[in-house]
């Protein structure tokens, strides 16, 4: 997995609320044999007209942020169903890290699966980034993990809250594959040992 | 003195590499066979990732789901998904290096047909897929079993899989069977007697004189079923048939390293005083050949019985009776015998290969199918079916009006060309009879490959037995 270590990138802004896994990424994508490539359908109904023509007044087609790193969202992000993809589509867009006051659980979990930061402030702080994200593509944030803080571009400076565990898993870009491998030593030693034992295997 | 083990216990403690205090361990994989279906995603992860494959050598692919059985699939597969996610596995093969059978290949066929063919499967060794019917490989003494994707990926990267150890269970299968009476019989009856969830939690390990006598291929068909019965895996001890089976296989141990497999085989076996979790004992003289009549594989019966009413379950089994009388469009009472069939199929990973075919061969010898049925022999694998043509099963099958198609999985699932069409009633040697699973509204009866060649002949369920 990426690590997570410090972003500085443009913030677009989605102030909407209960944005759900099927506006993220639309089922009709899940048949693919990926988990890249997905970017280009990300947010697609919301993103494009019935004849794929891109819609120029969603956030993401507009020139300030086509090239986001930050997405700031209402309530609720996530909602919906398991499907990976969601986080999947957010990541190949270009987006690590997502800001909101509340995440469904599945989607939250799931980001910390693909090297994406989801980071739980209450409303108002929120609220504020929001403002700071529509300035366009010259107003960049600096999320920092190790800190464990968000600098707006007017230099204001909020702190955030993450499990420890998870966030040492981001740091060191460790997945459930990486720590395994982090007991690579336990499987050379093993494998080594099964050479003399069983060298037919 | 060390305590009694199981044969499950002996072959996870030869694969221990890590064991954390929550009882979390990690588990080396000997084997990792790779379809086309569960697998594009984990490779993909891999390249994301800038992983490799930590054993290539020890990773063996082919594609089975998708494939075509069809003699035009050779000028490309016309479903453009099933086509891009077969070519997927052709690149990831290569681009990985691993050992892989493509569509050309005369070696190519449905995985757990193609693992055991090759020598890939042996005694002792730890098999995993990701696909649940890789219980087949228990077969060999080998605990095999299915994973999902991101452990595909895992074991991709690790060549481990994180797990916690499952129980013990012991299905012993005494005496004989009776004339007319198979493998699949007995792995459907045991499904009959403990239900679809009786092995939930538990690694079966079929034993008996009944298990001793069957071949190779009878003890994979027994535990291709392991996994309807709710275990985790299916196991028989490797015996003189177990070696000889594997025995001059392209990749089984040659030379001295024969020999010192062959000597720690013969410690794989379940200590006398060993501890089961749940005990089953089931007469083999009590096994009939039986079908399904429902849309579980635990909705057994034998072919004298008649259908079952509601009324004659209890609890939730009551609804899942009713509808499941309703899709498969049956009334209660009617004698099984006197269900008519209008598809046969026979093949799949459970009865796919050589002796499967030998056996239907064997009723369908000098007969015509009826008319207007529509009948299909798919073998496992492209060298299965080369056997059958030089065995002369091949013209019988042709004589006898099936066609005689190349291998895949075919009609187990509505994945690729071969499906039934709504309220279409099927006679399937395959190993499952879900609302859907060979098509959309499609009726399946599970059985074994003589009587569903039976049923080809006279045009409905049949008692092998009367063909005799
Ligand atoms: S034959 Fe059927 S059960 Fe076996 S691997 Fe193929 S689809 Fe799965």
């Amino acid at each position: 997995m990426e690590k997570f270590e410090k972003l500085t990138g443009v913030a677009a802004p989605l102030p909407m609320v209960n944005v759900d896994t099927d506006m993220i990424i639309p089922k009709q994508f899940l048949k693919t044999i990926k988990r890249s490539g997905l970017g280009v359908n990300l947010f697609d109904e919301m993103r494009y007209d019935d004849d794929g023509k891109e819609k120029p007044d969603f956030v993401l087609n507009r020139p300030a942020y086509r090239n986001a790193e930050i997405l700031v969202a209402g309530e609720n992000f996530g909602c919906g169903s398991s499907r990976e993809h969601a986080p999947w589509a957010i990541k190949d867009f270009g987006i690590r890290c997502v800001i909101a006051p509340s995440f469904a659980d599945i989607f939250f979990n799931n980001c910390f699966k693909n090297g994406i930061l989801p980071i739980t402030l209450p409303q108002s702080q929120v609220d504020m980034l929001m403002k700071d994200a529509e300035k366009g593509a010259n107003a960049k944030m600096t999320v920092d993990l190790e800190a464990q803080t968000i600098a707006t571009s007017d230099g204001e400076v909020i702190a955030f809250d993450v499990d420890p565990f998870r966030k040492h898993c981001l740091l060191e870009g460790l997945d459930d594959i990486a720590l395994t491998l982090e007991k690579g030593a336990a499987i050379d030693r093993f494998e080594k040992t099964a050479e003399t034992r069983r060298p037919w295997v | 003195m060390t305590a009694p083990k199981t044969l499950y216990d002996k072959i996870w403690d030869a694969h221990l590499v890590d064991e954390a205090e929550d009882g979390t361990c990690l588990l080396y994989i000997d084997r990792h066979l790779v379809h086309e279906v569960t697998s594009p995603q984990a490779f993909e992860g891999l390249r994301m990732a800038g992983r490799t494959v930590r054993a290539p050598e020890k990773t063996i692919a082919v594609p089975d789901h998708n494939v075509p059985t069809t003699a035009d699939r050779l000028d490309g597969i016309k479903n453009e998904e099933s086509r891009i996610q077969v070519e997927a596995l052709d690149r990831n093969a290569s681009d990985f290096g691993i050992n892989y059978y493509p569509v050309s290949d005369i070696r190519q066929g449905i995985v757990h047909i193609v693992g055991p063919e090759q020598g890939w499967t042996l005694p002792g060794m730890t098999v995993v897929c990701g696909d649940s019917h890789t219980a087949t490989h228990g077969a060999f003494g080998a605990l095999a079993h299915g994973i999902g994707t991101s452990e595909v990926e895992h074991v991709l990267a690790t060549q481990t899989l994180i797990q916690q150890k499952s129980k013990n269970m012991k299905v012993e299968i005494t005496g004989q069977l009776r004339p007319g009476v198979t493998a699949k019989d007995i792995t459907l009856s045991v499904i009959g007697a403990t239900g679809t969830a009786g092995g939930t939690g538990h690694v079966i390990e079929y034993c008996g004189e009944a298990i001793r006598s069957l071949s190779m291929e009878g003890r994979m068909t027994v535990c291709n079923m392991a996994i309807e019965g709710g275990a985790r895996a299916g196991l028989i001890a490797p015996d003189e048939k177990t070696y000889q089976y594997v025995k001059g296989r392209p990749h089984a141990p040659k030379g001295a390293q024969w020999e010192a497999a062959l000597a720690w085989w013969k410690t794989l076996y379940s200590d006398d005083d060993a501890h089961w979790d749940k005990v089953v004992t089931i007469r083999g003289e009590d096994i009939a050949p039986v079908v399904t009549w429902g849309t579980s594989p635990e909705d057994v019966l034998p072919i004298d019985g008649v259908v079952p009413a509601p009324e004659d379950f209890a609890g939730g089994k009551v609804e899942a009776a009713k509808r499941a009388l309703d899709y498969m469009g049956l009334t209660p009472g009617t004698k099984l015998s006197d269900i008519a069939i209008d598809t046969v199929f026979i093949g799949s990973c459970t009865n796919g290969r050589i002796e499967d075919l030998r056996a239907a061969a064997q009723i369908l010898k000098g007969k015509k199918i009826k008319e207007g049925m529509r009948a299909m022999v798919v073998p496992g694998s492209g060298l299965v079916r080369a056997q059958a043509e030089e065995e002369g099963l091949a013209q019988i099958f042709i004589d006898a009006g099936f066609e005689w198609r190349l291998a895949g999985c075919s009609m187990c699932l509505a994945m690729n060309p071969d499906q039934l069409s709504p309220g279409e009633r099927c006679a399937a040697t395959s190993n499952r009879n879900f609302e859907g699973r060979q098509g959309r509204g499609g009726r399946t009866h599970l059985m074994s490959p003589a009587m569903a060649a039976a049923a080809a002949v006279t045009g409905h369920l049949t008692d092998v037995r009367e063909m005799m």
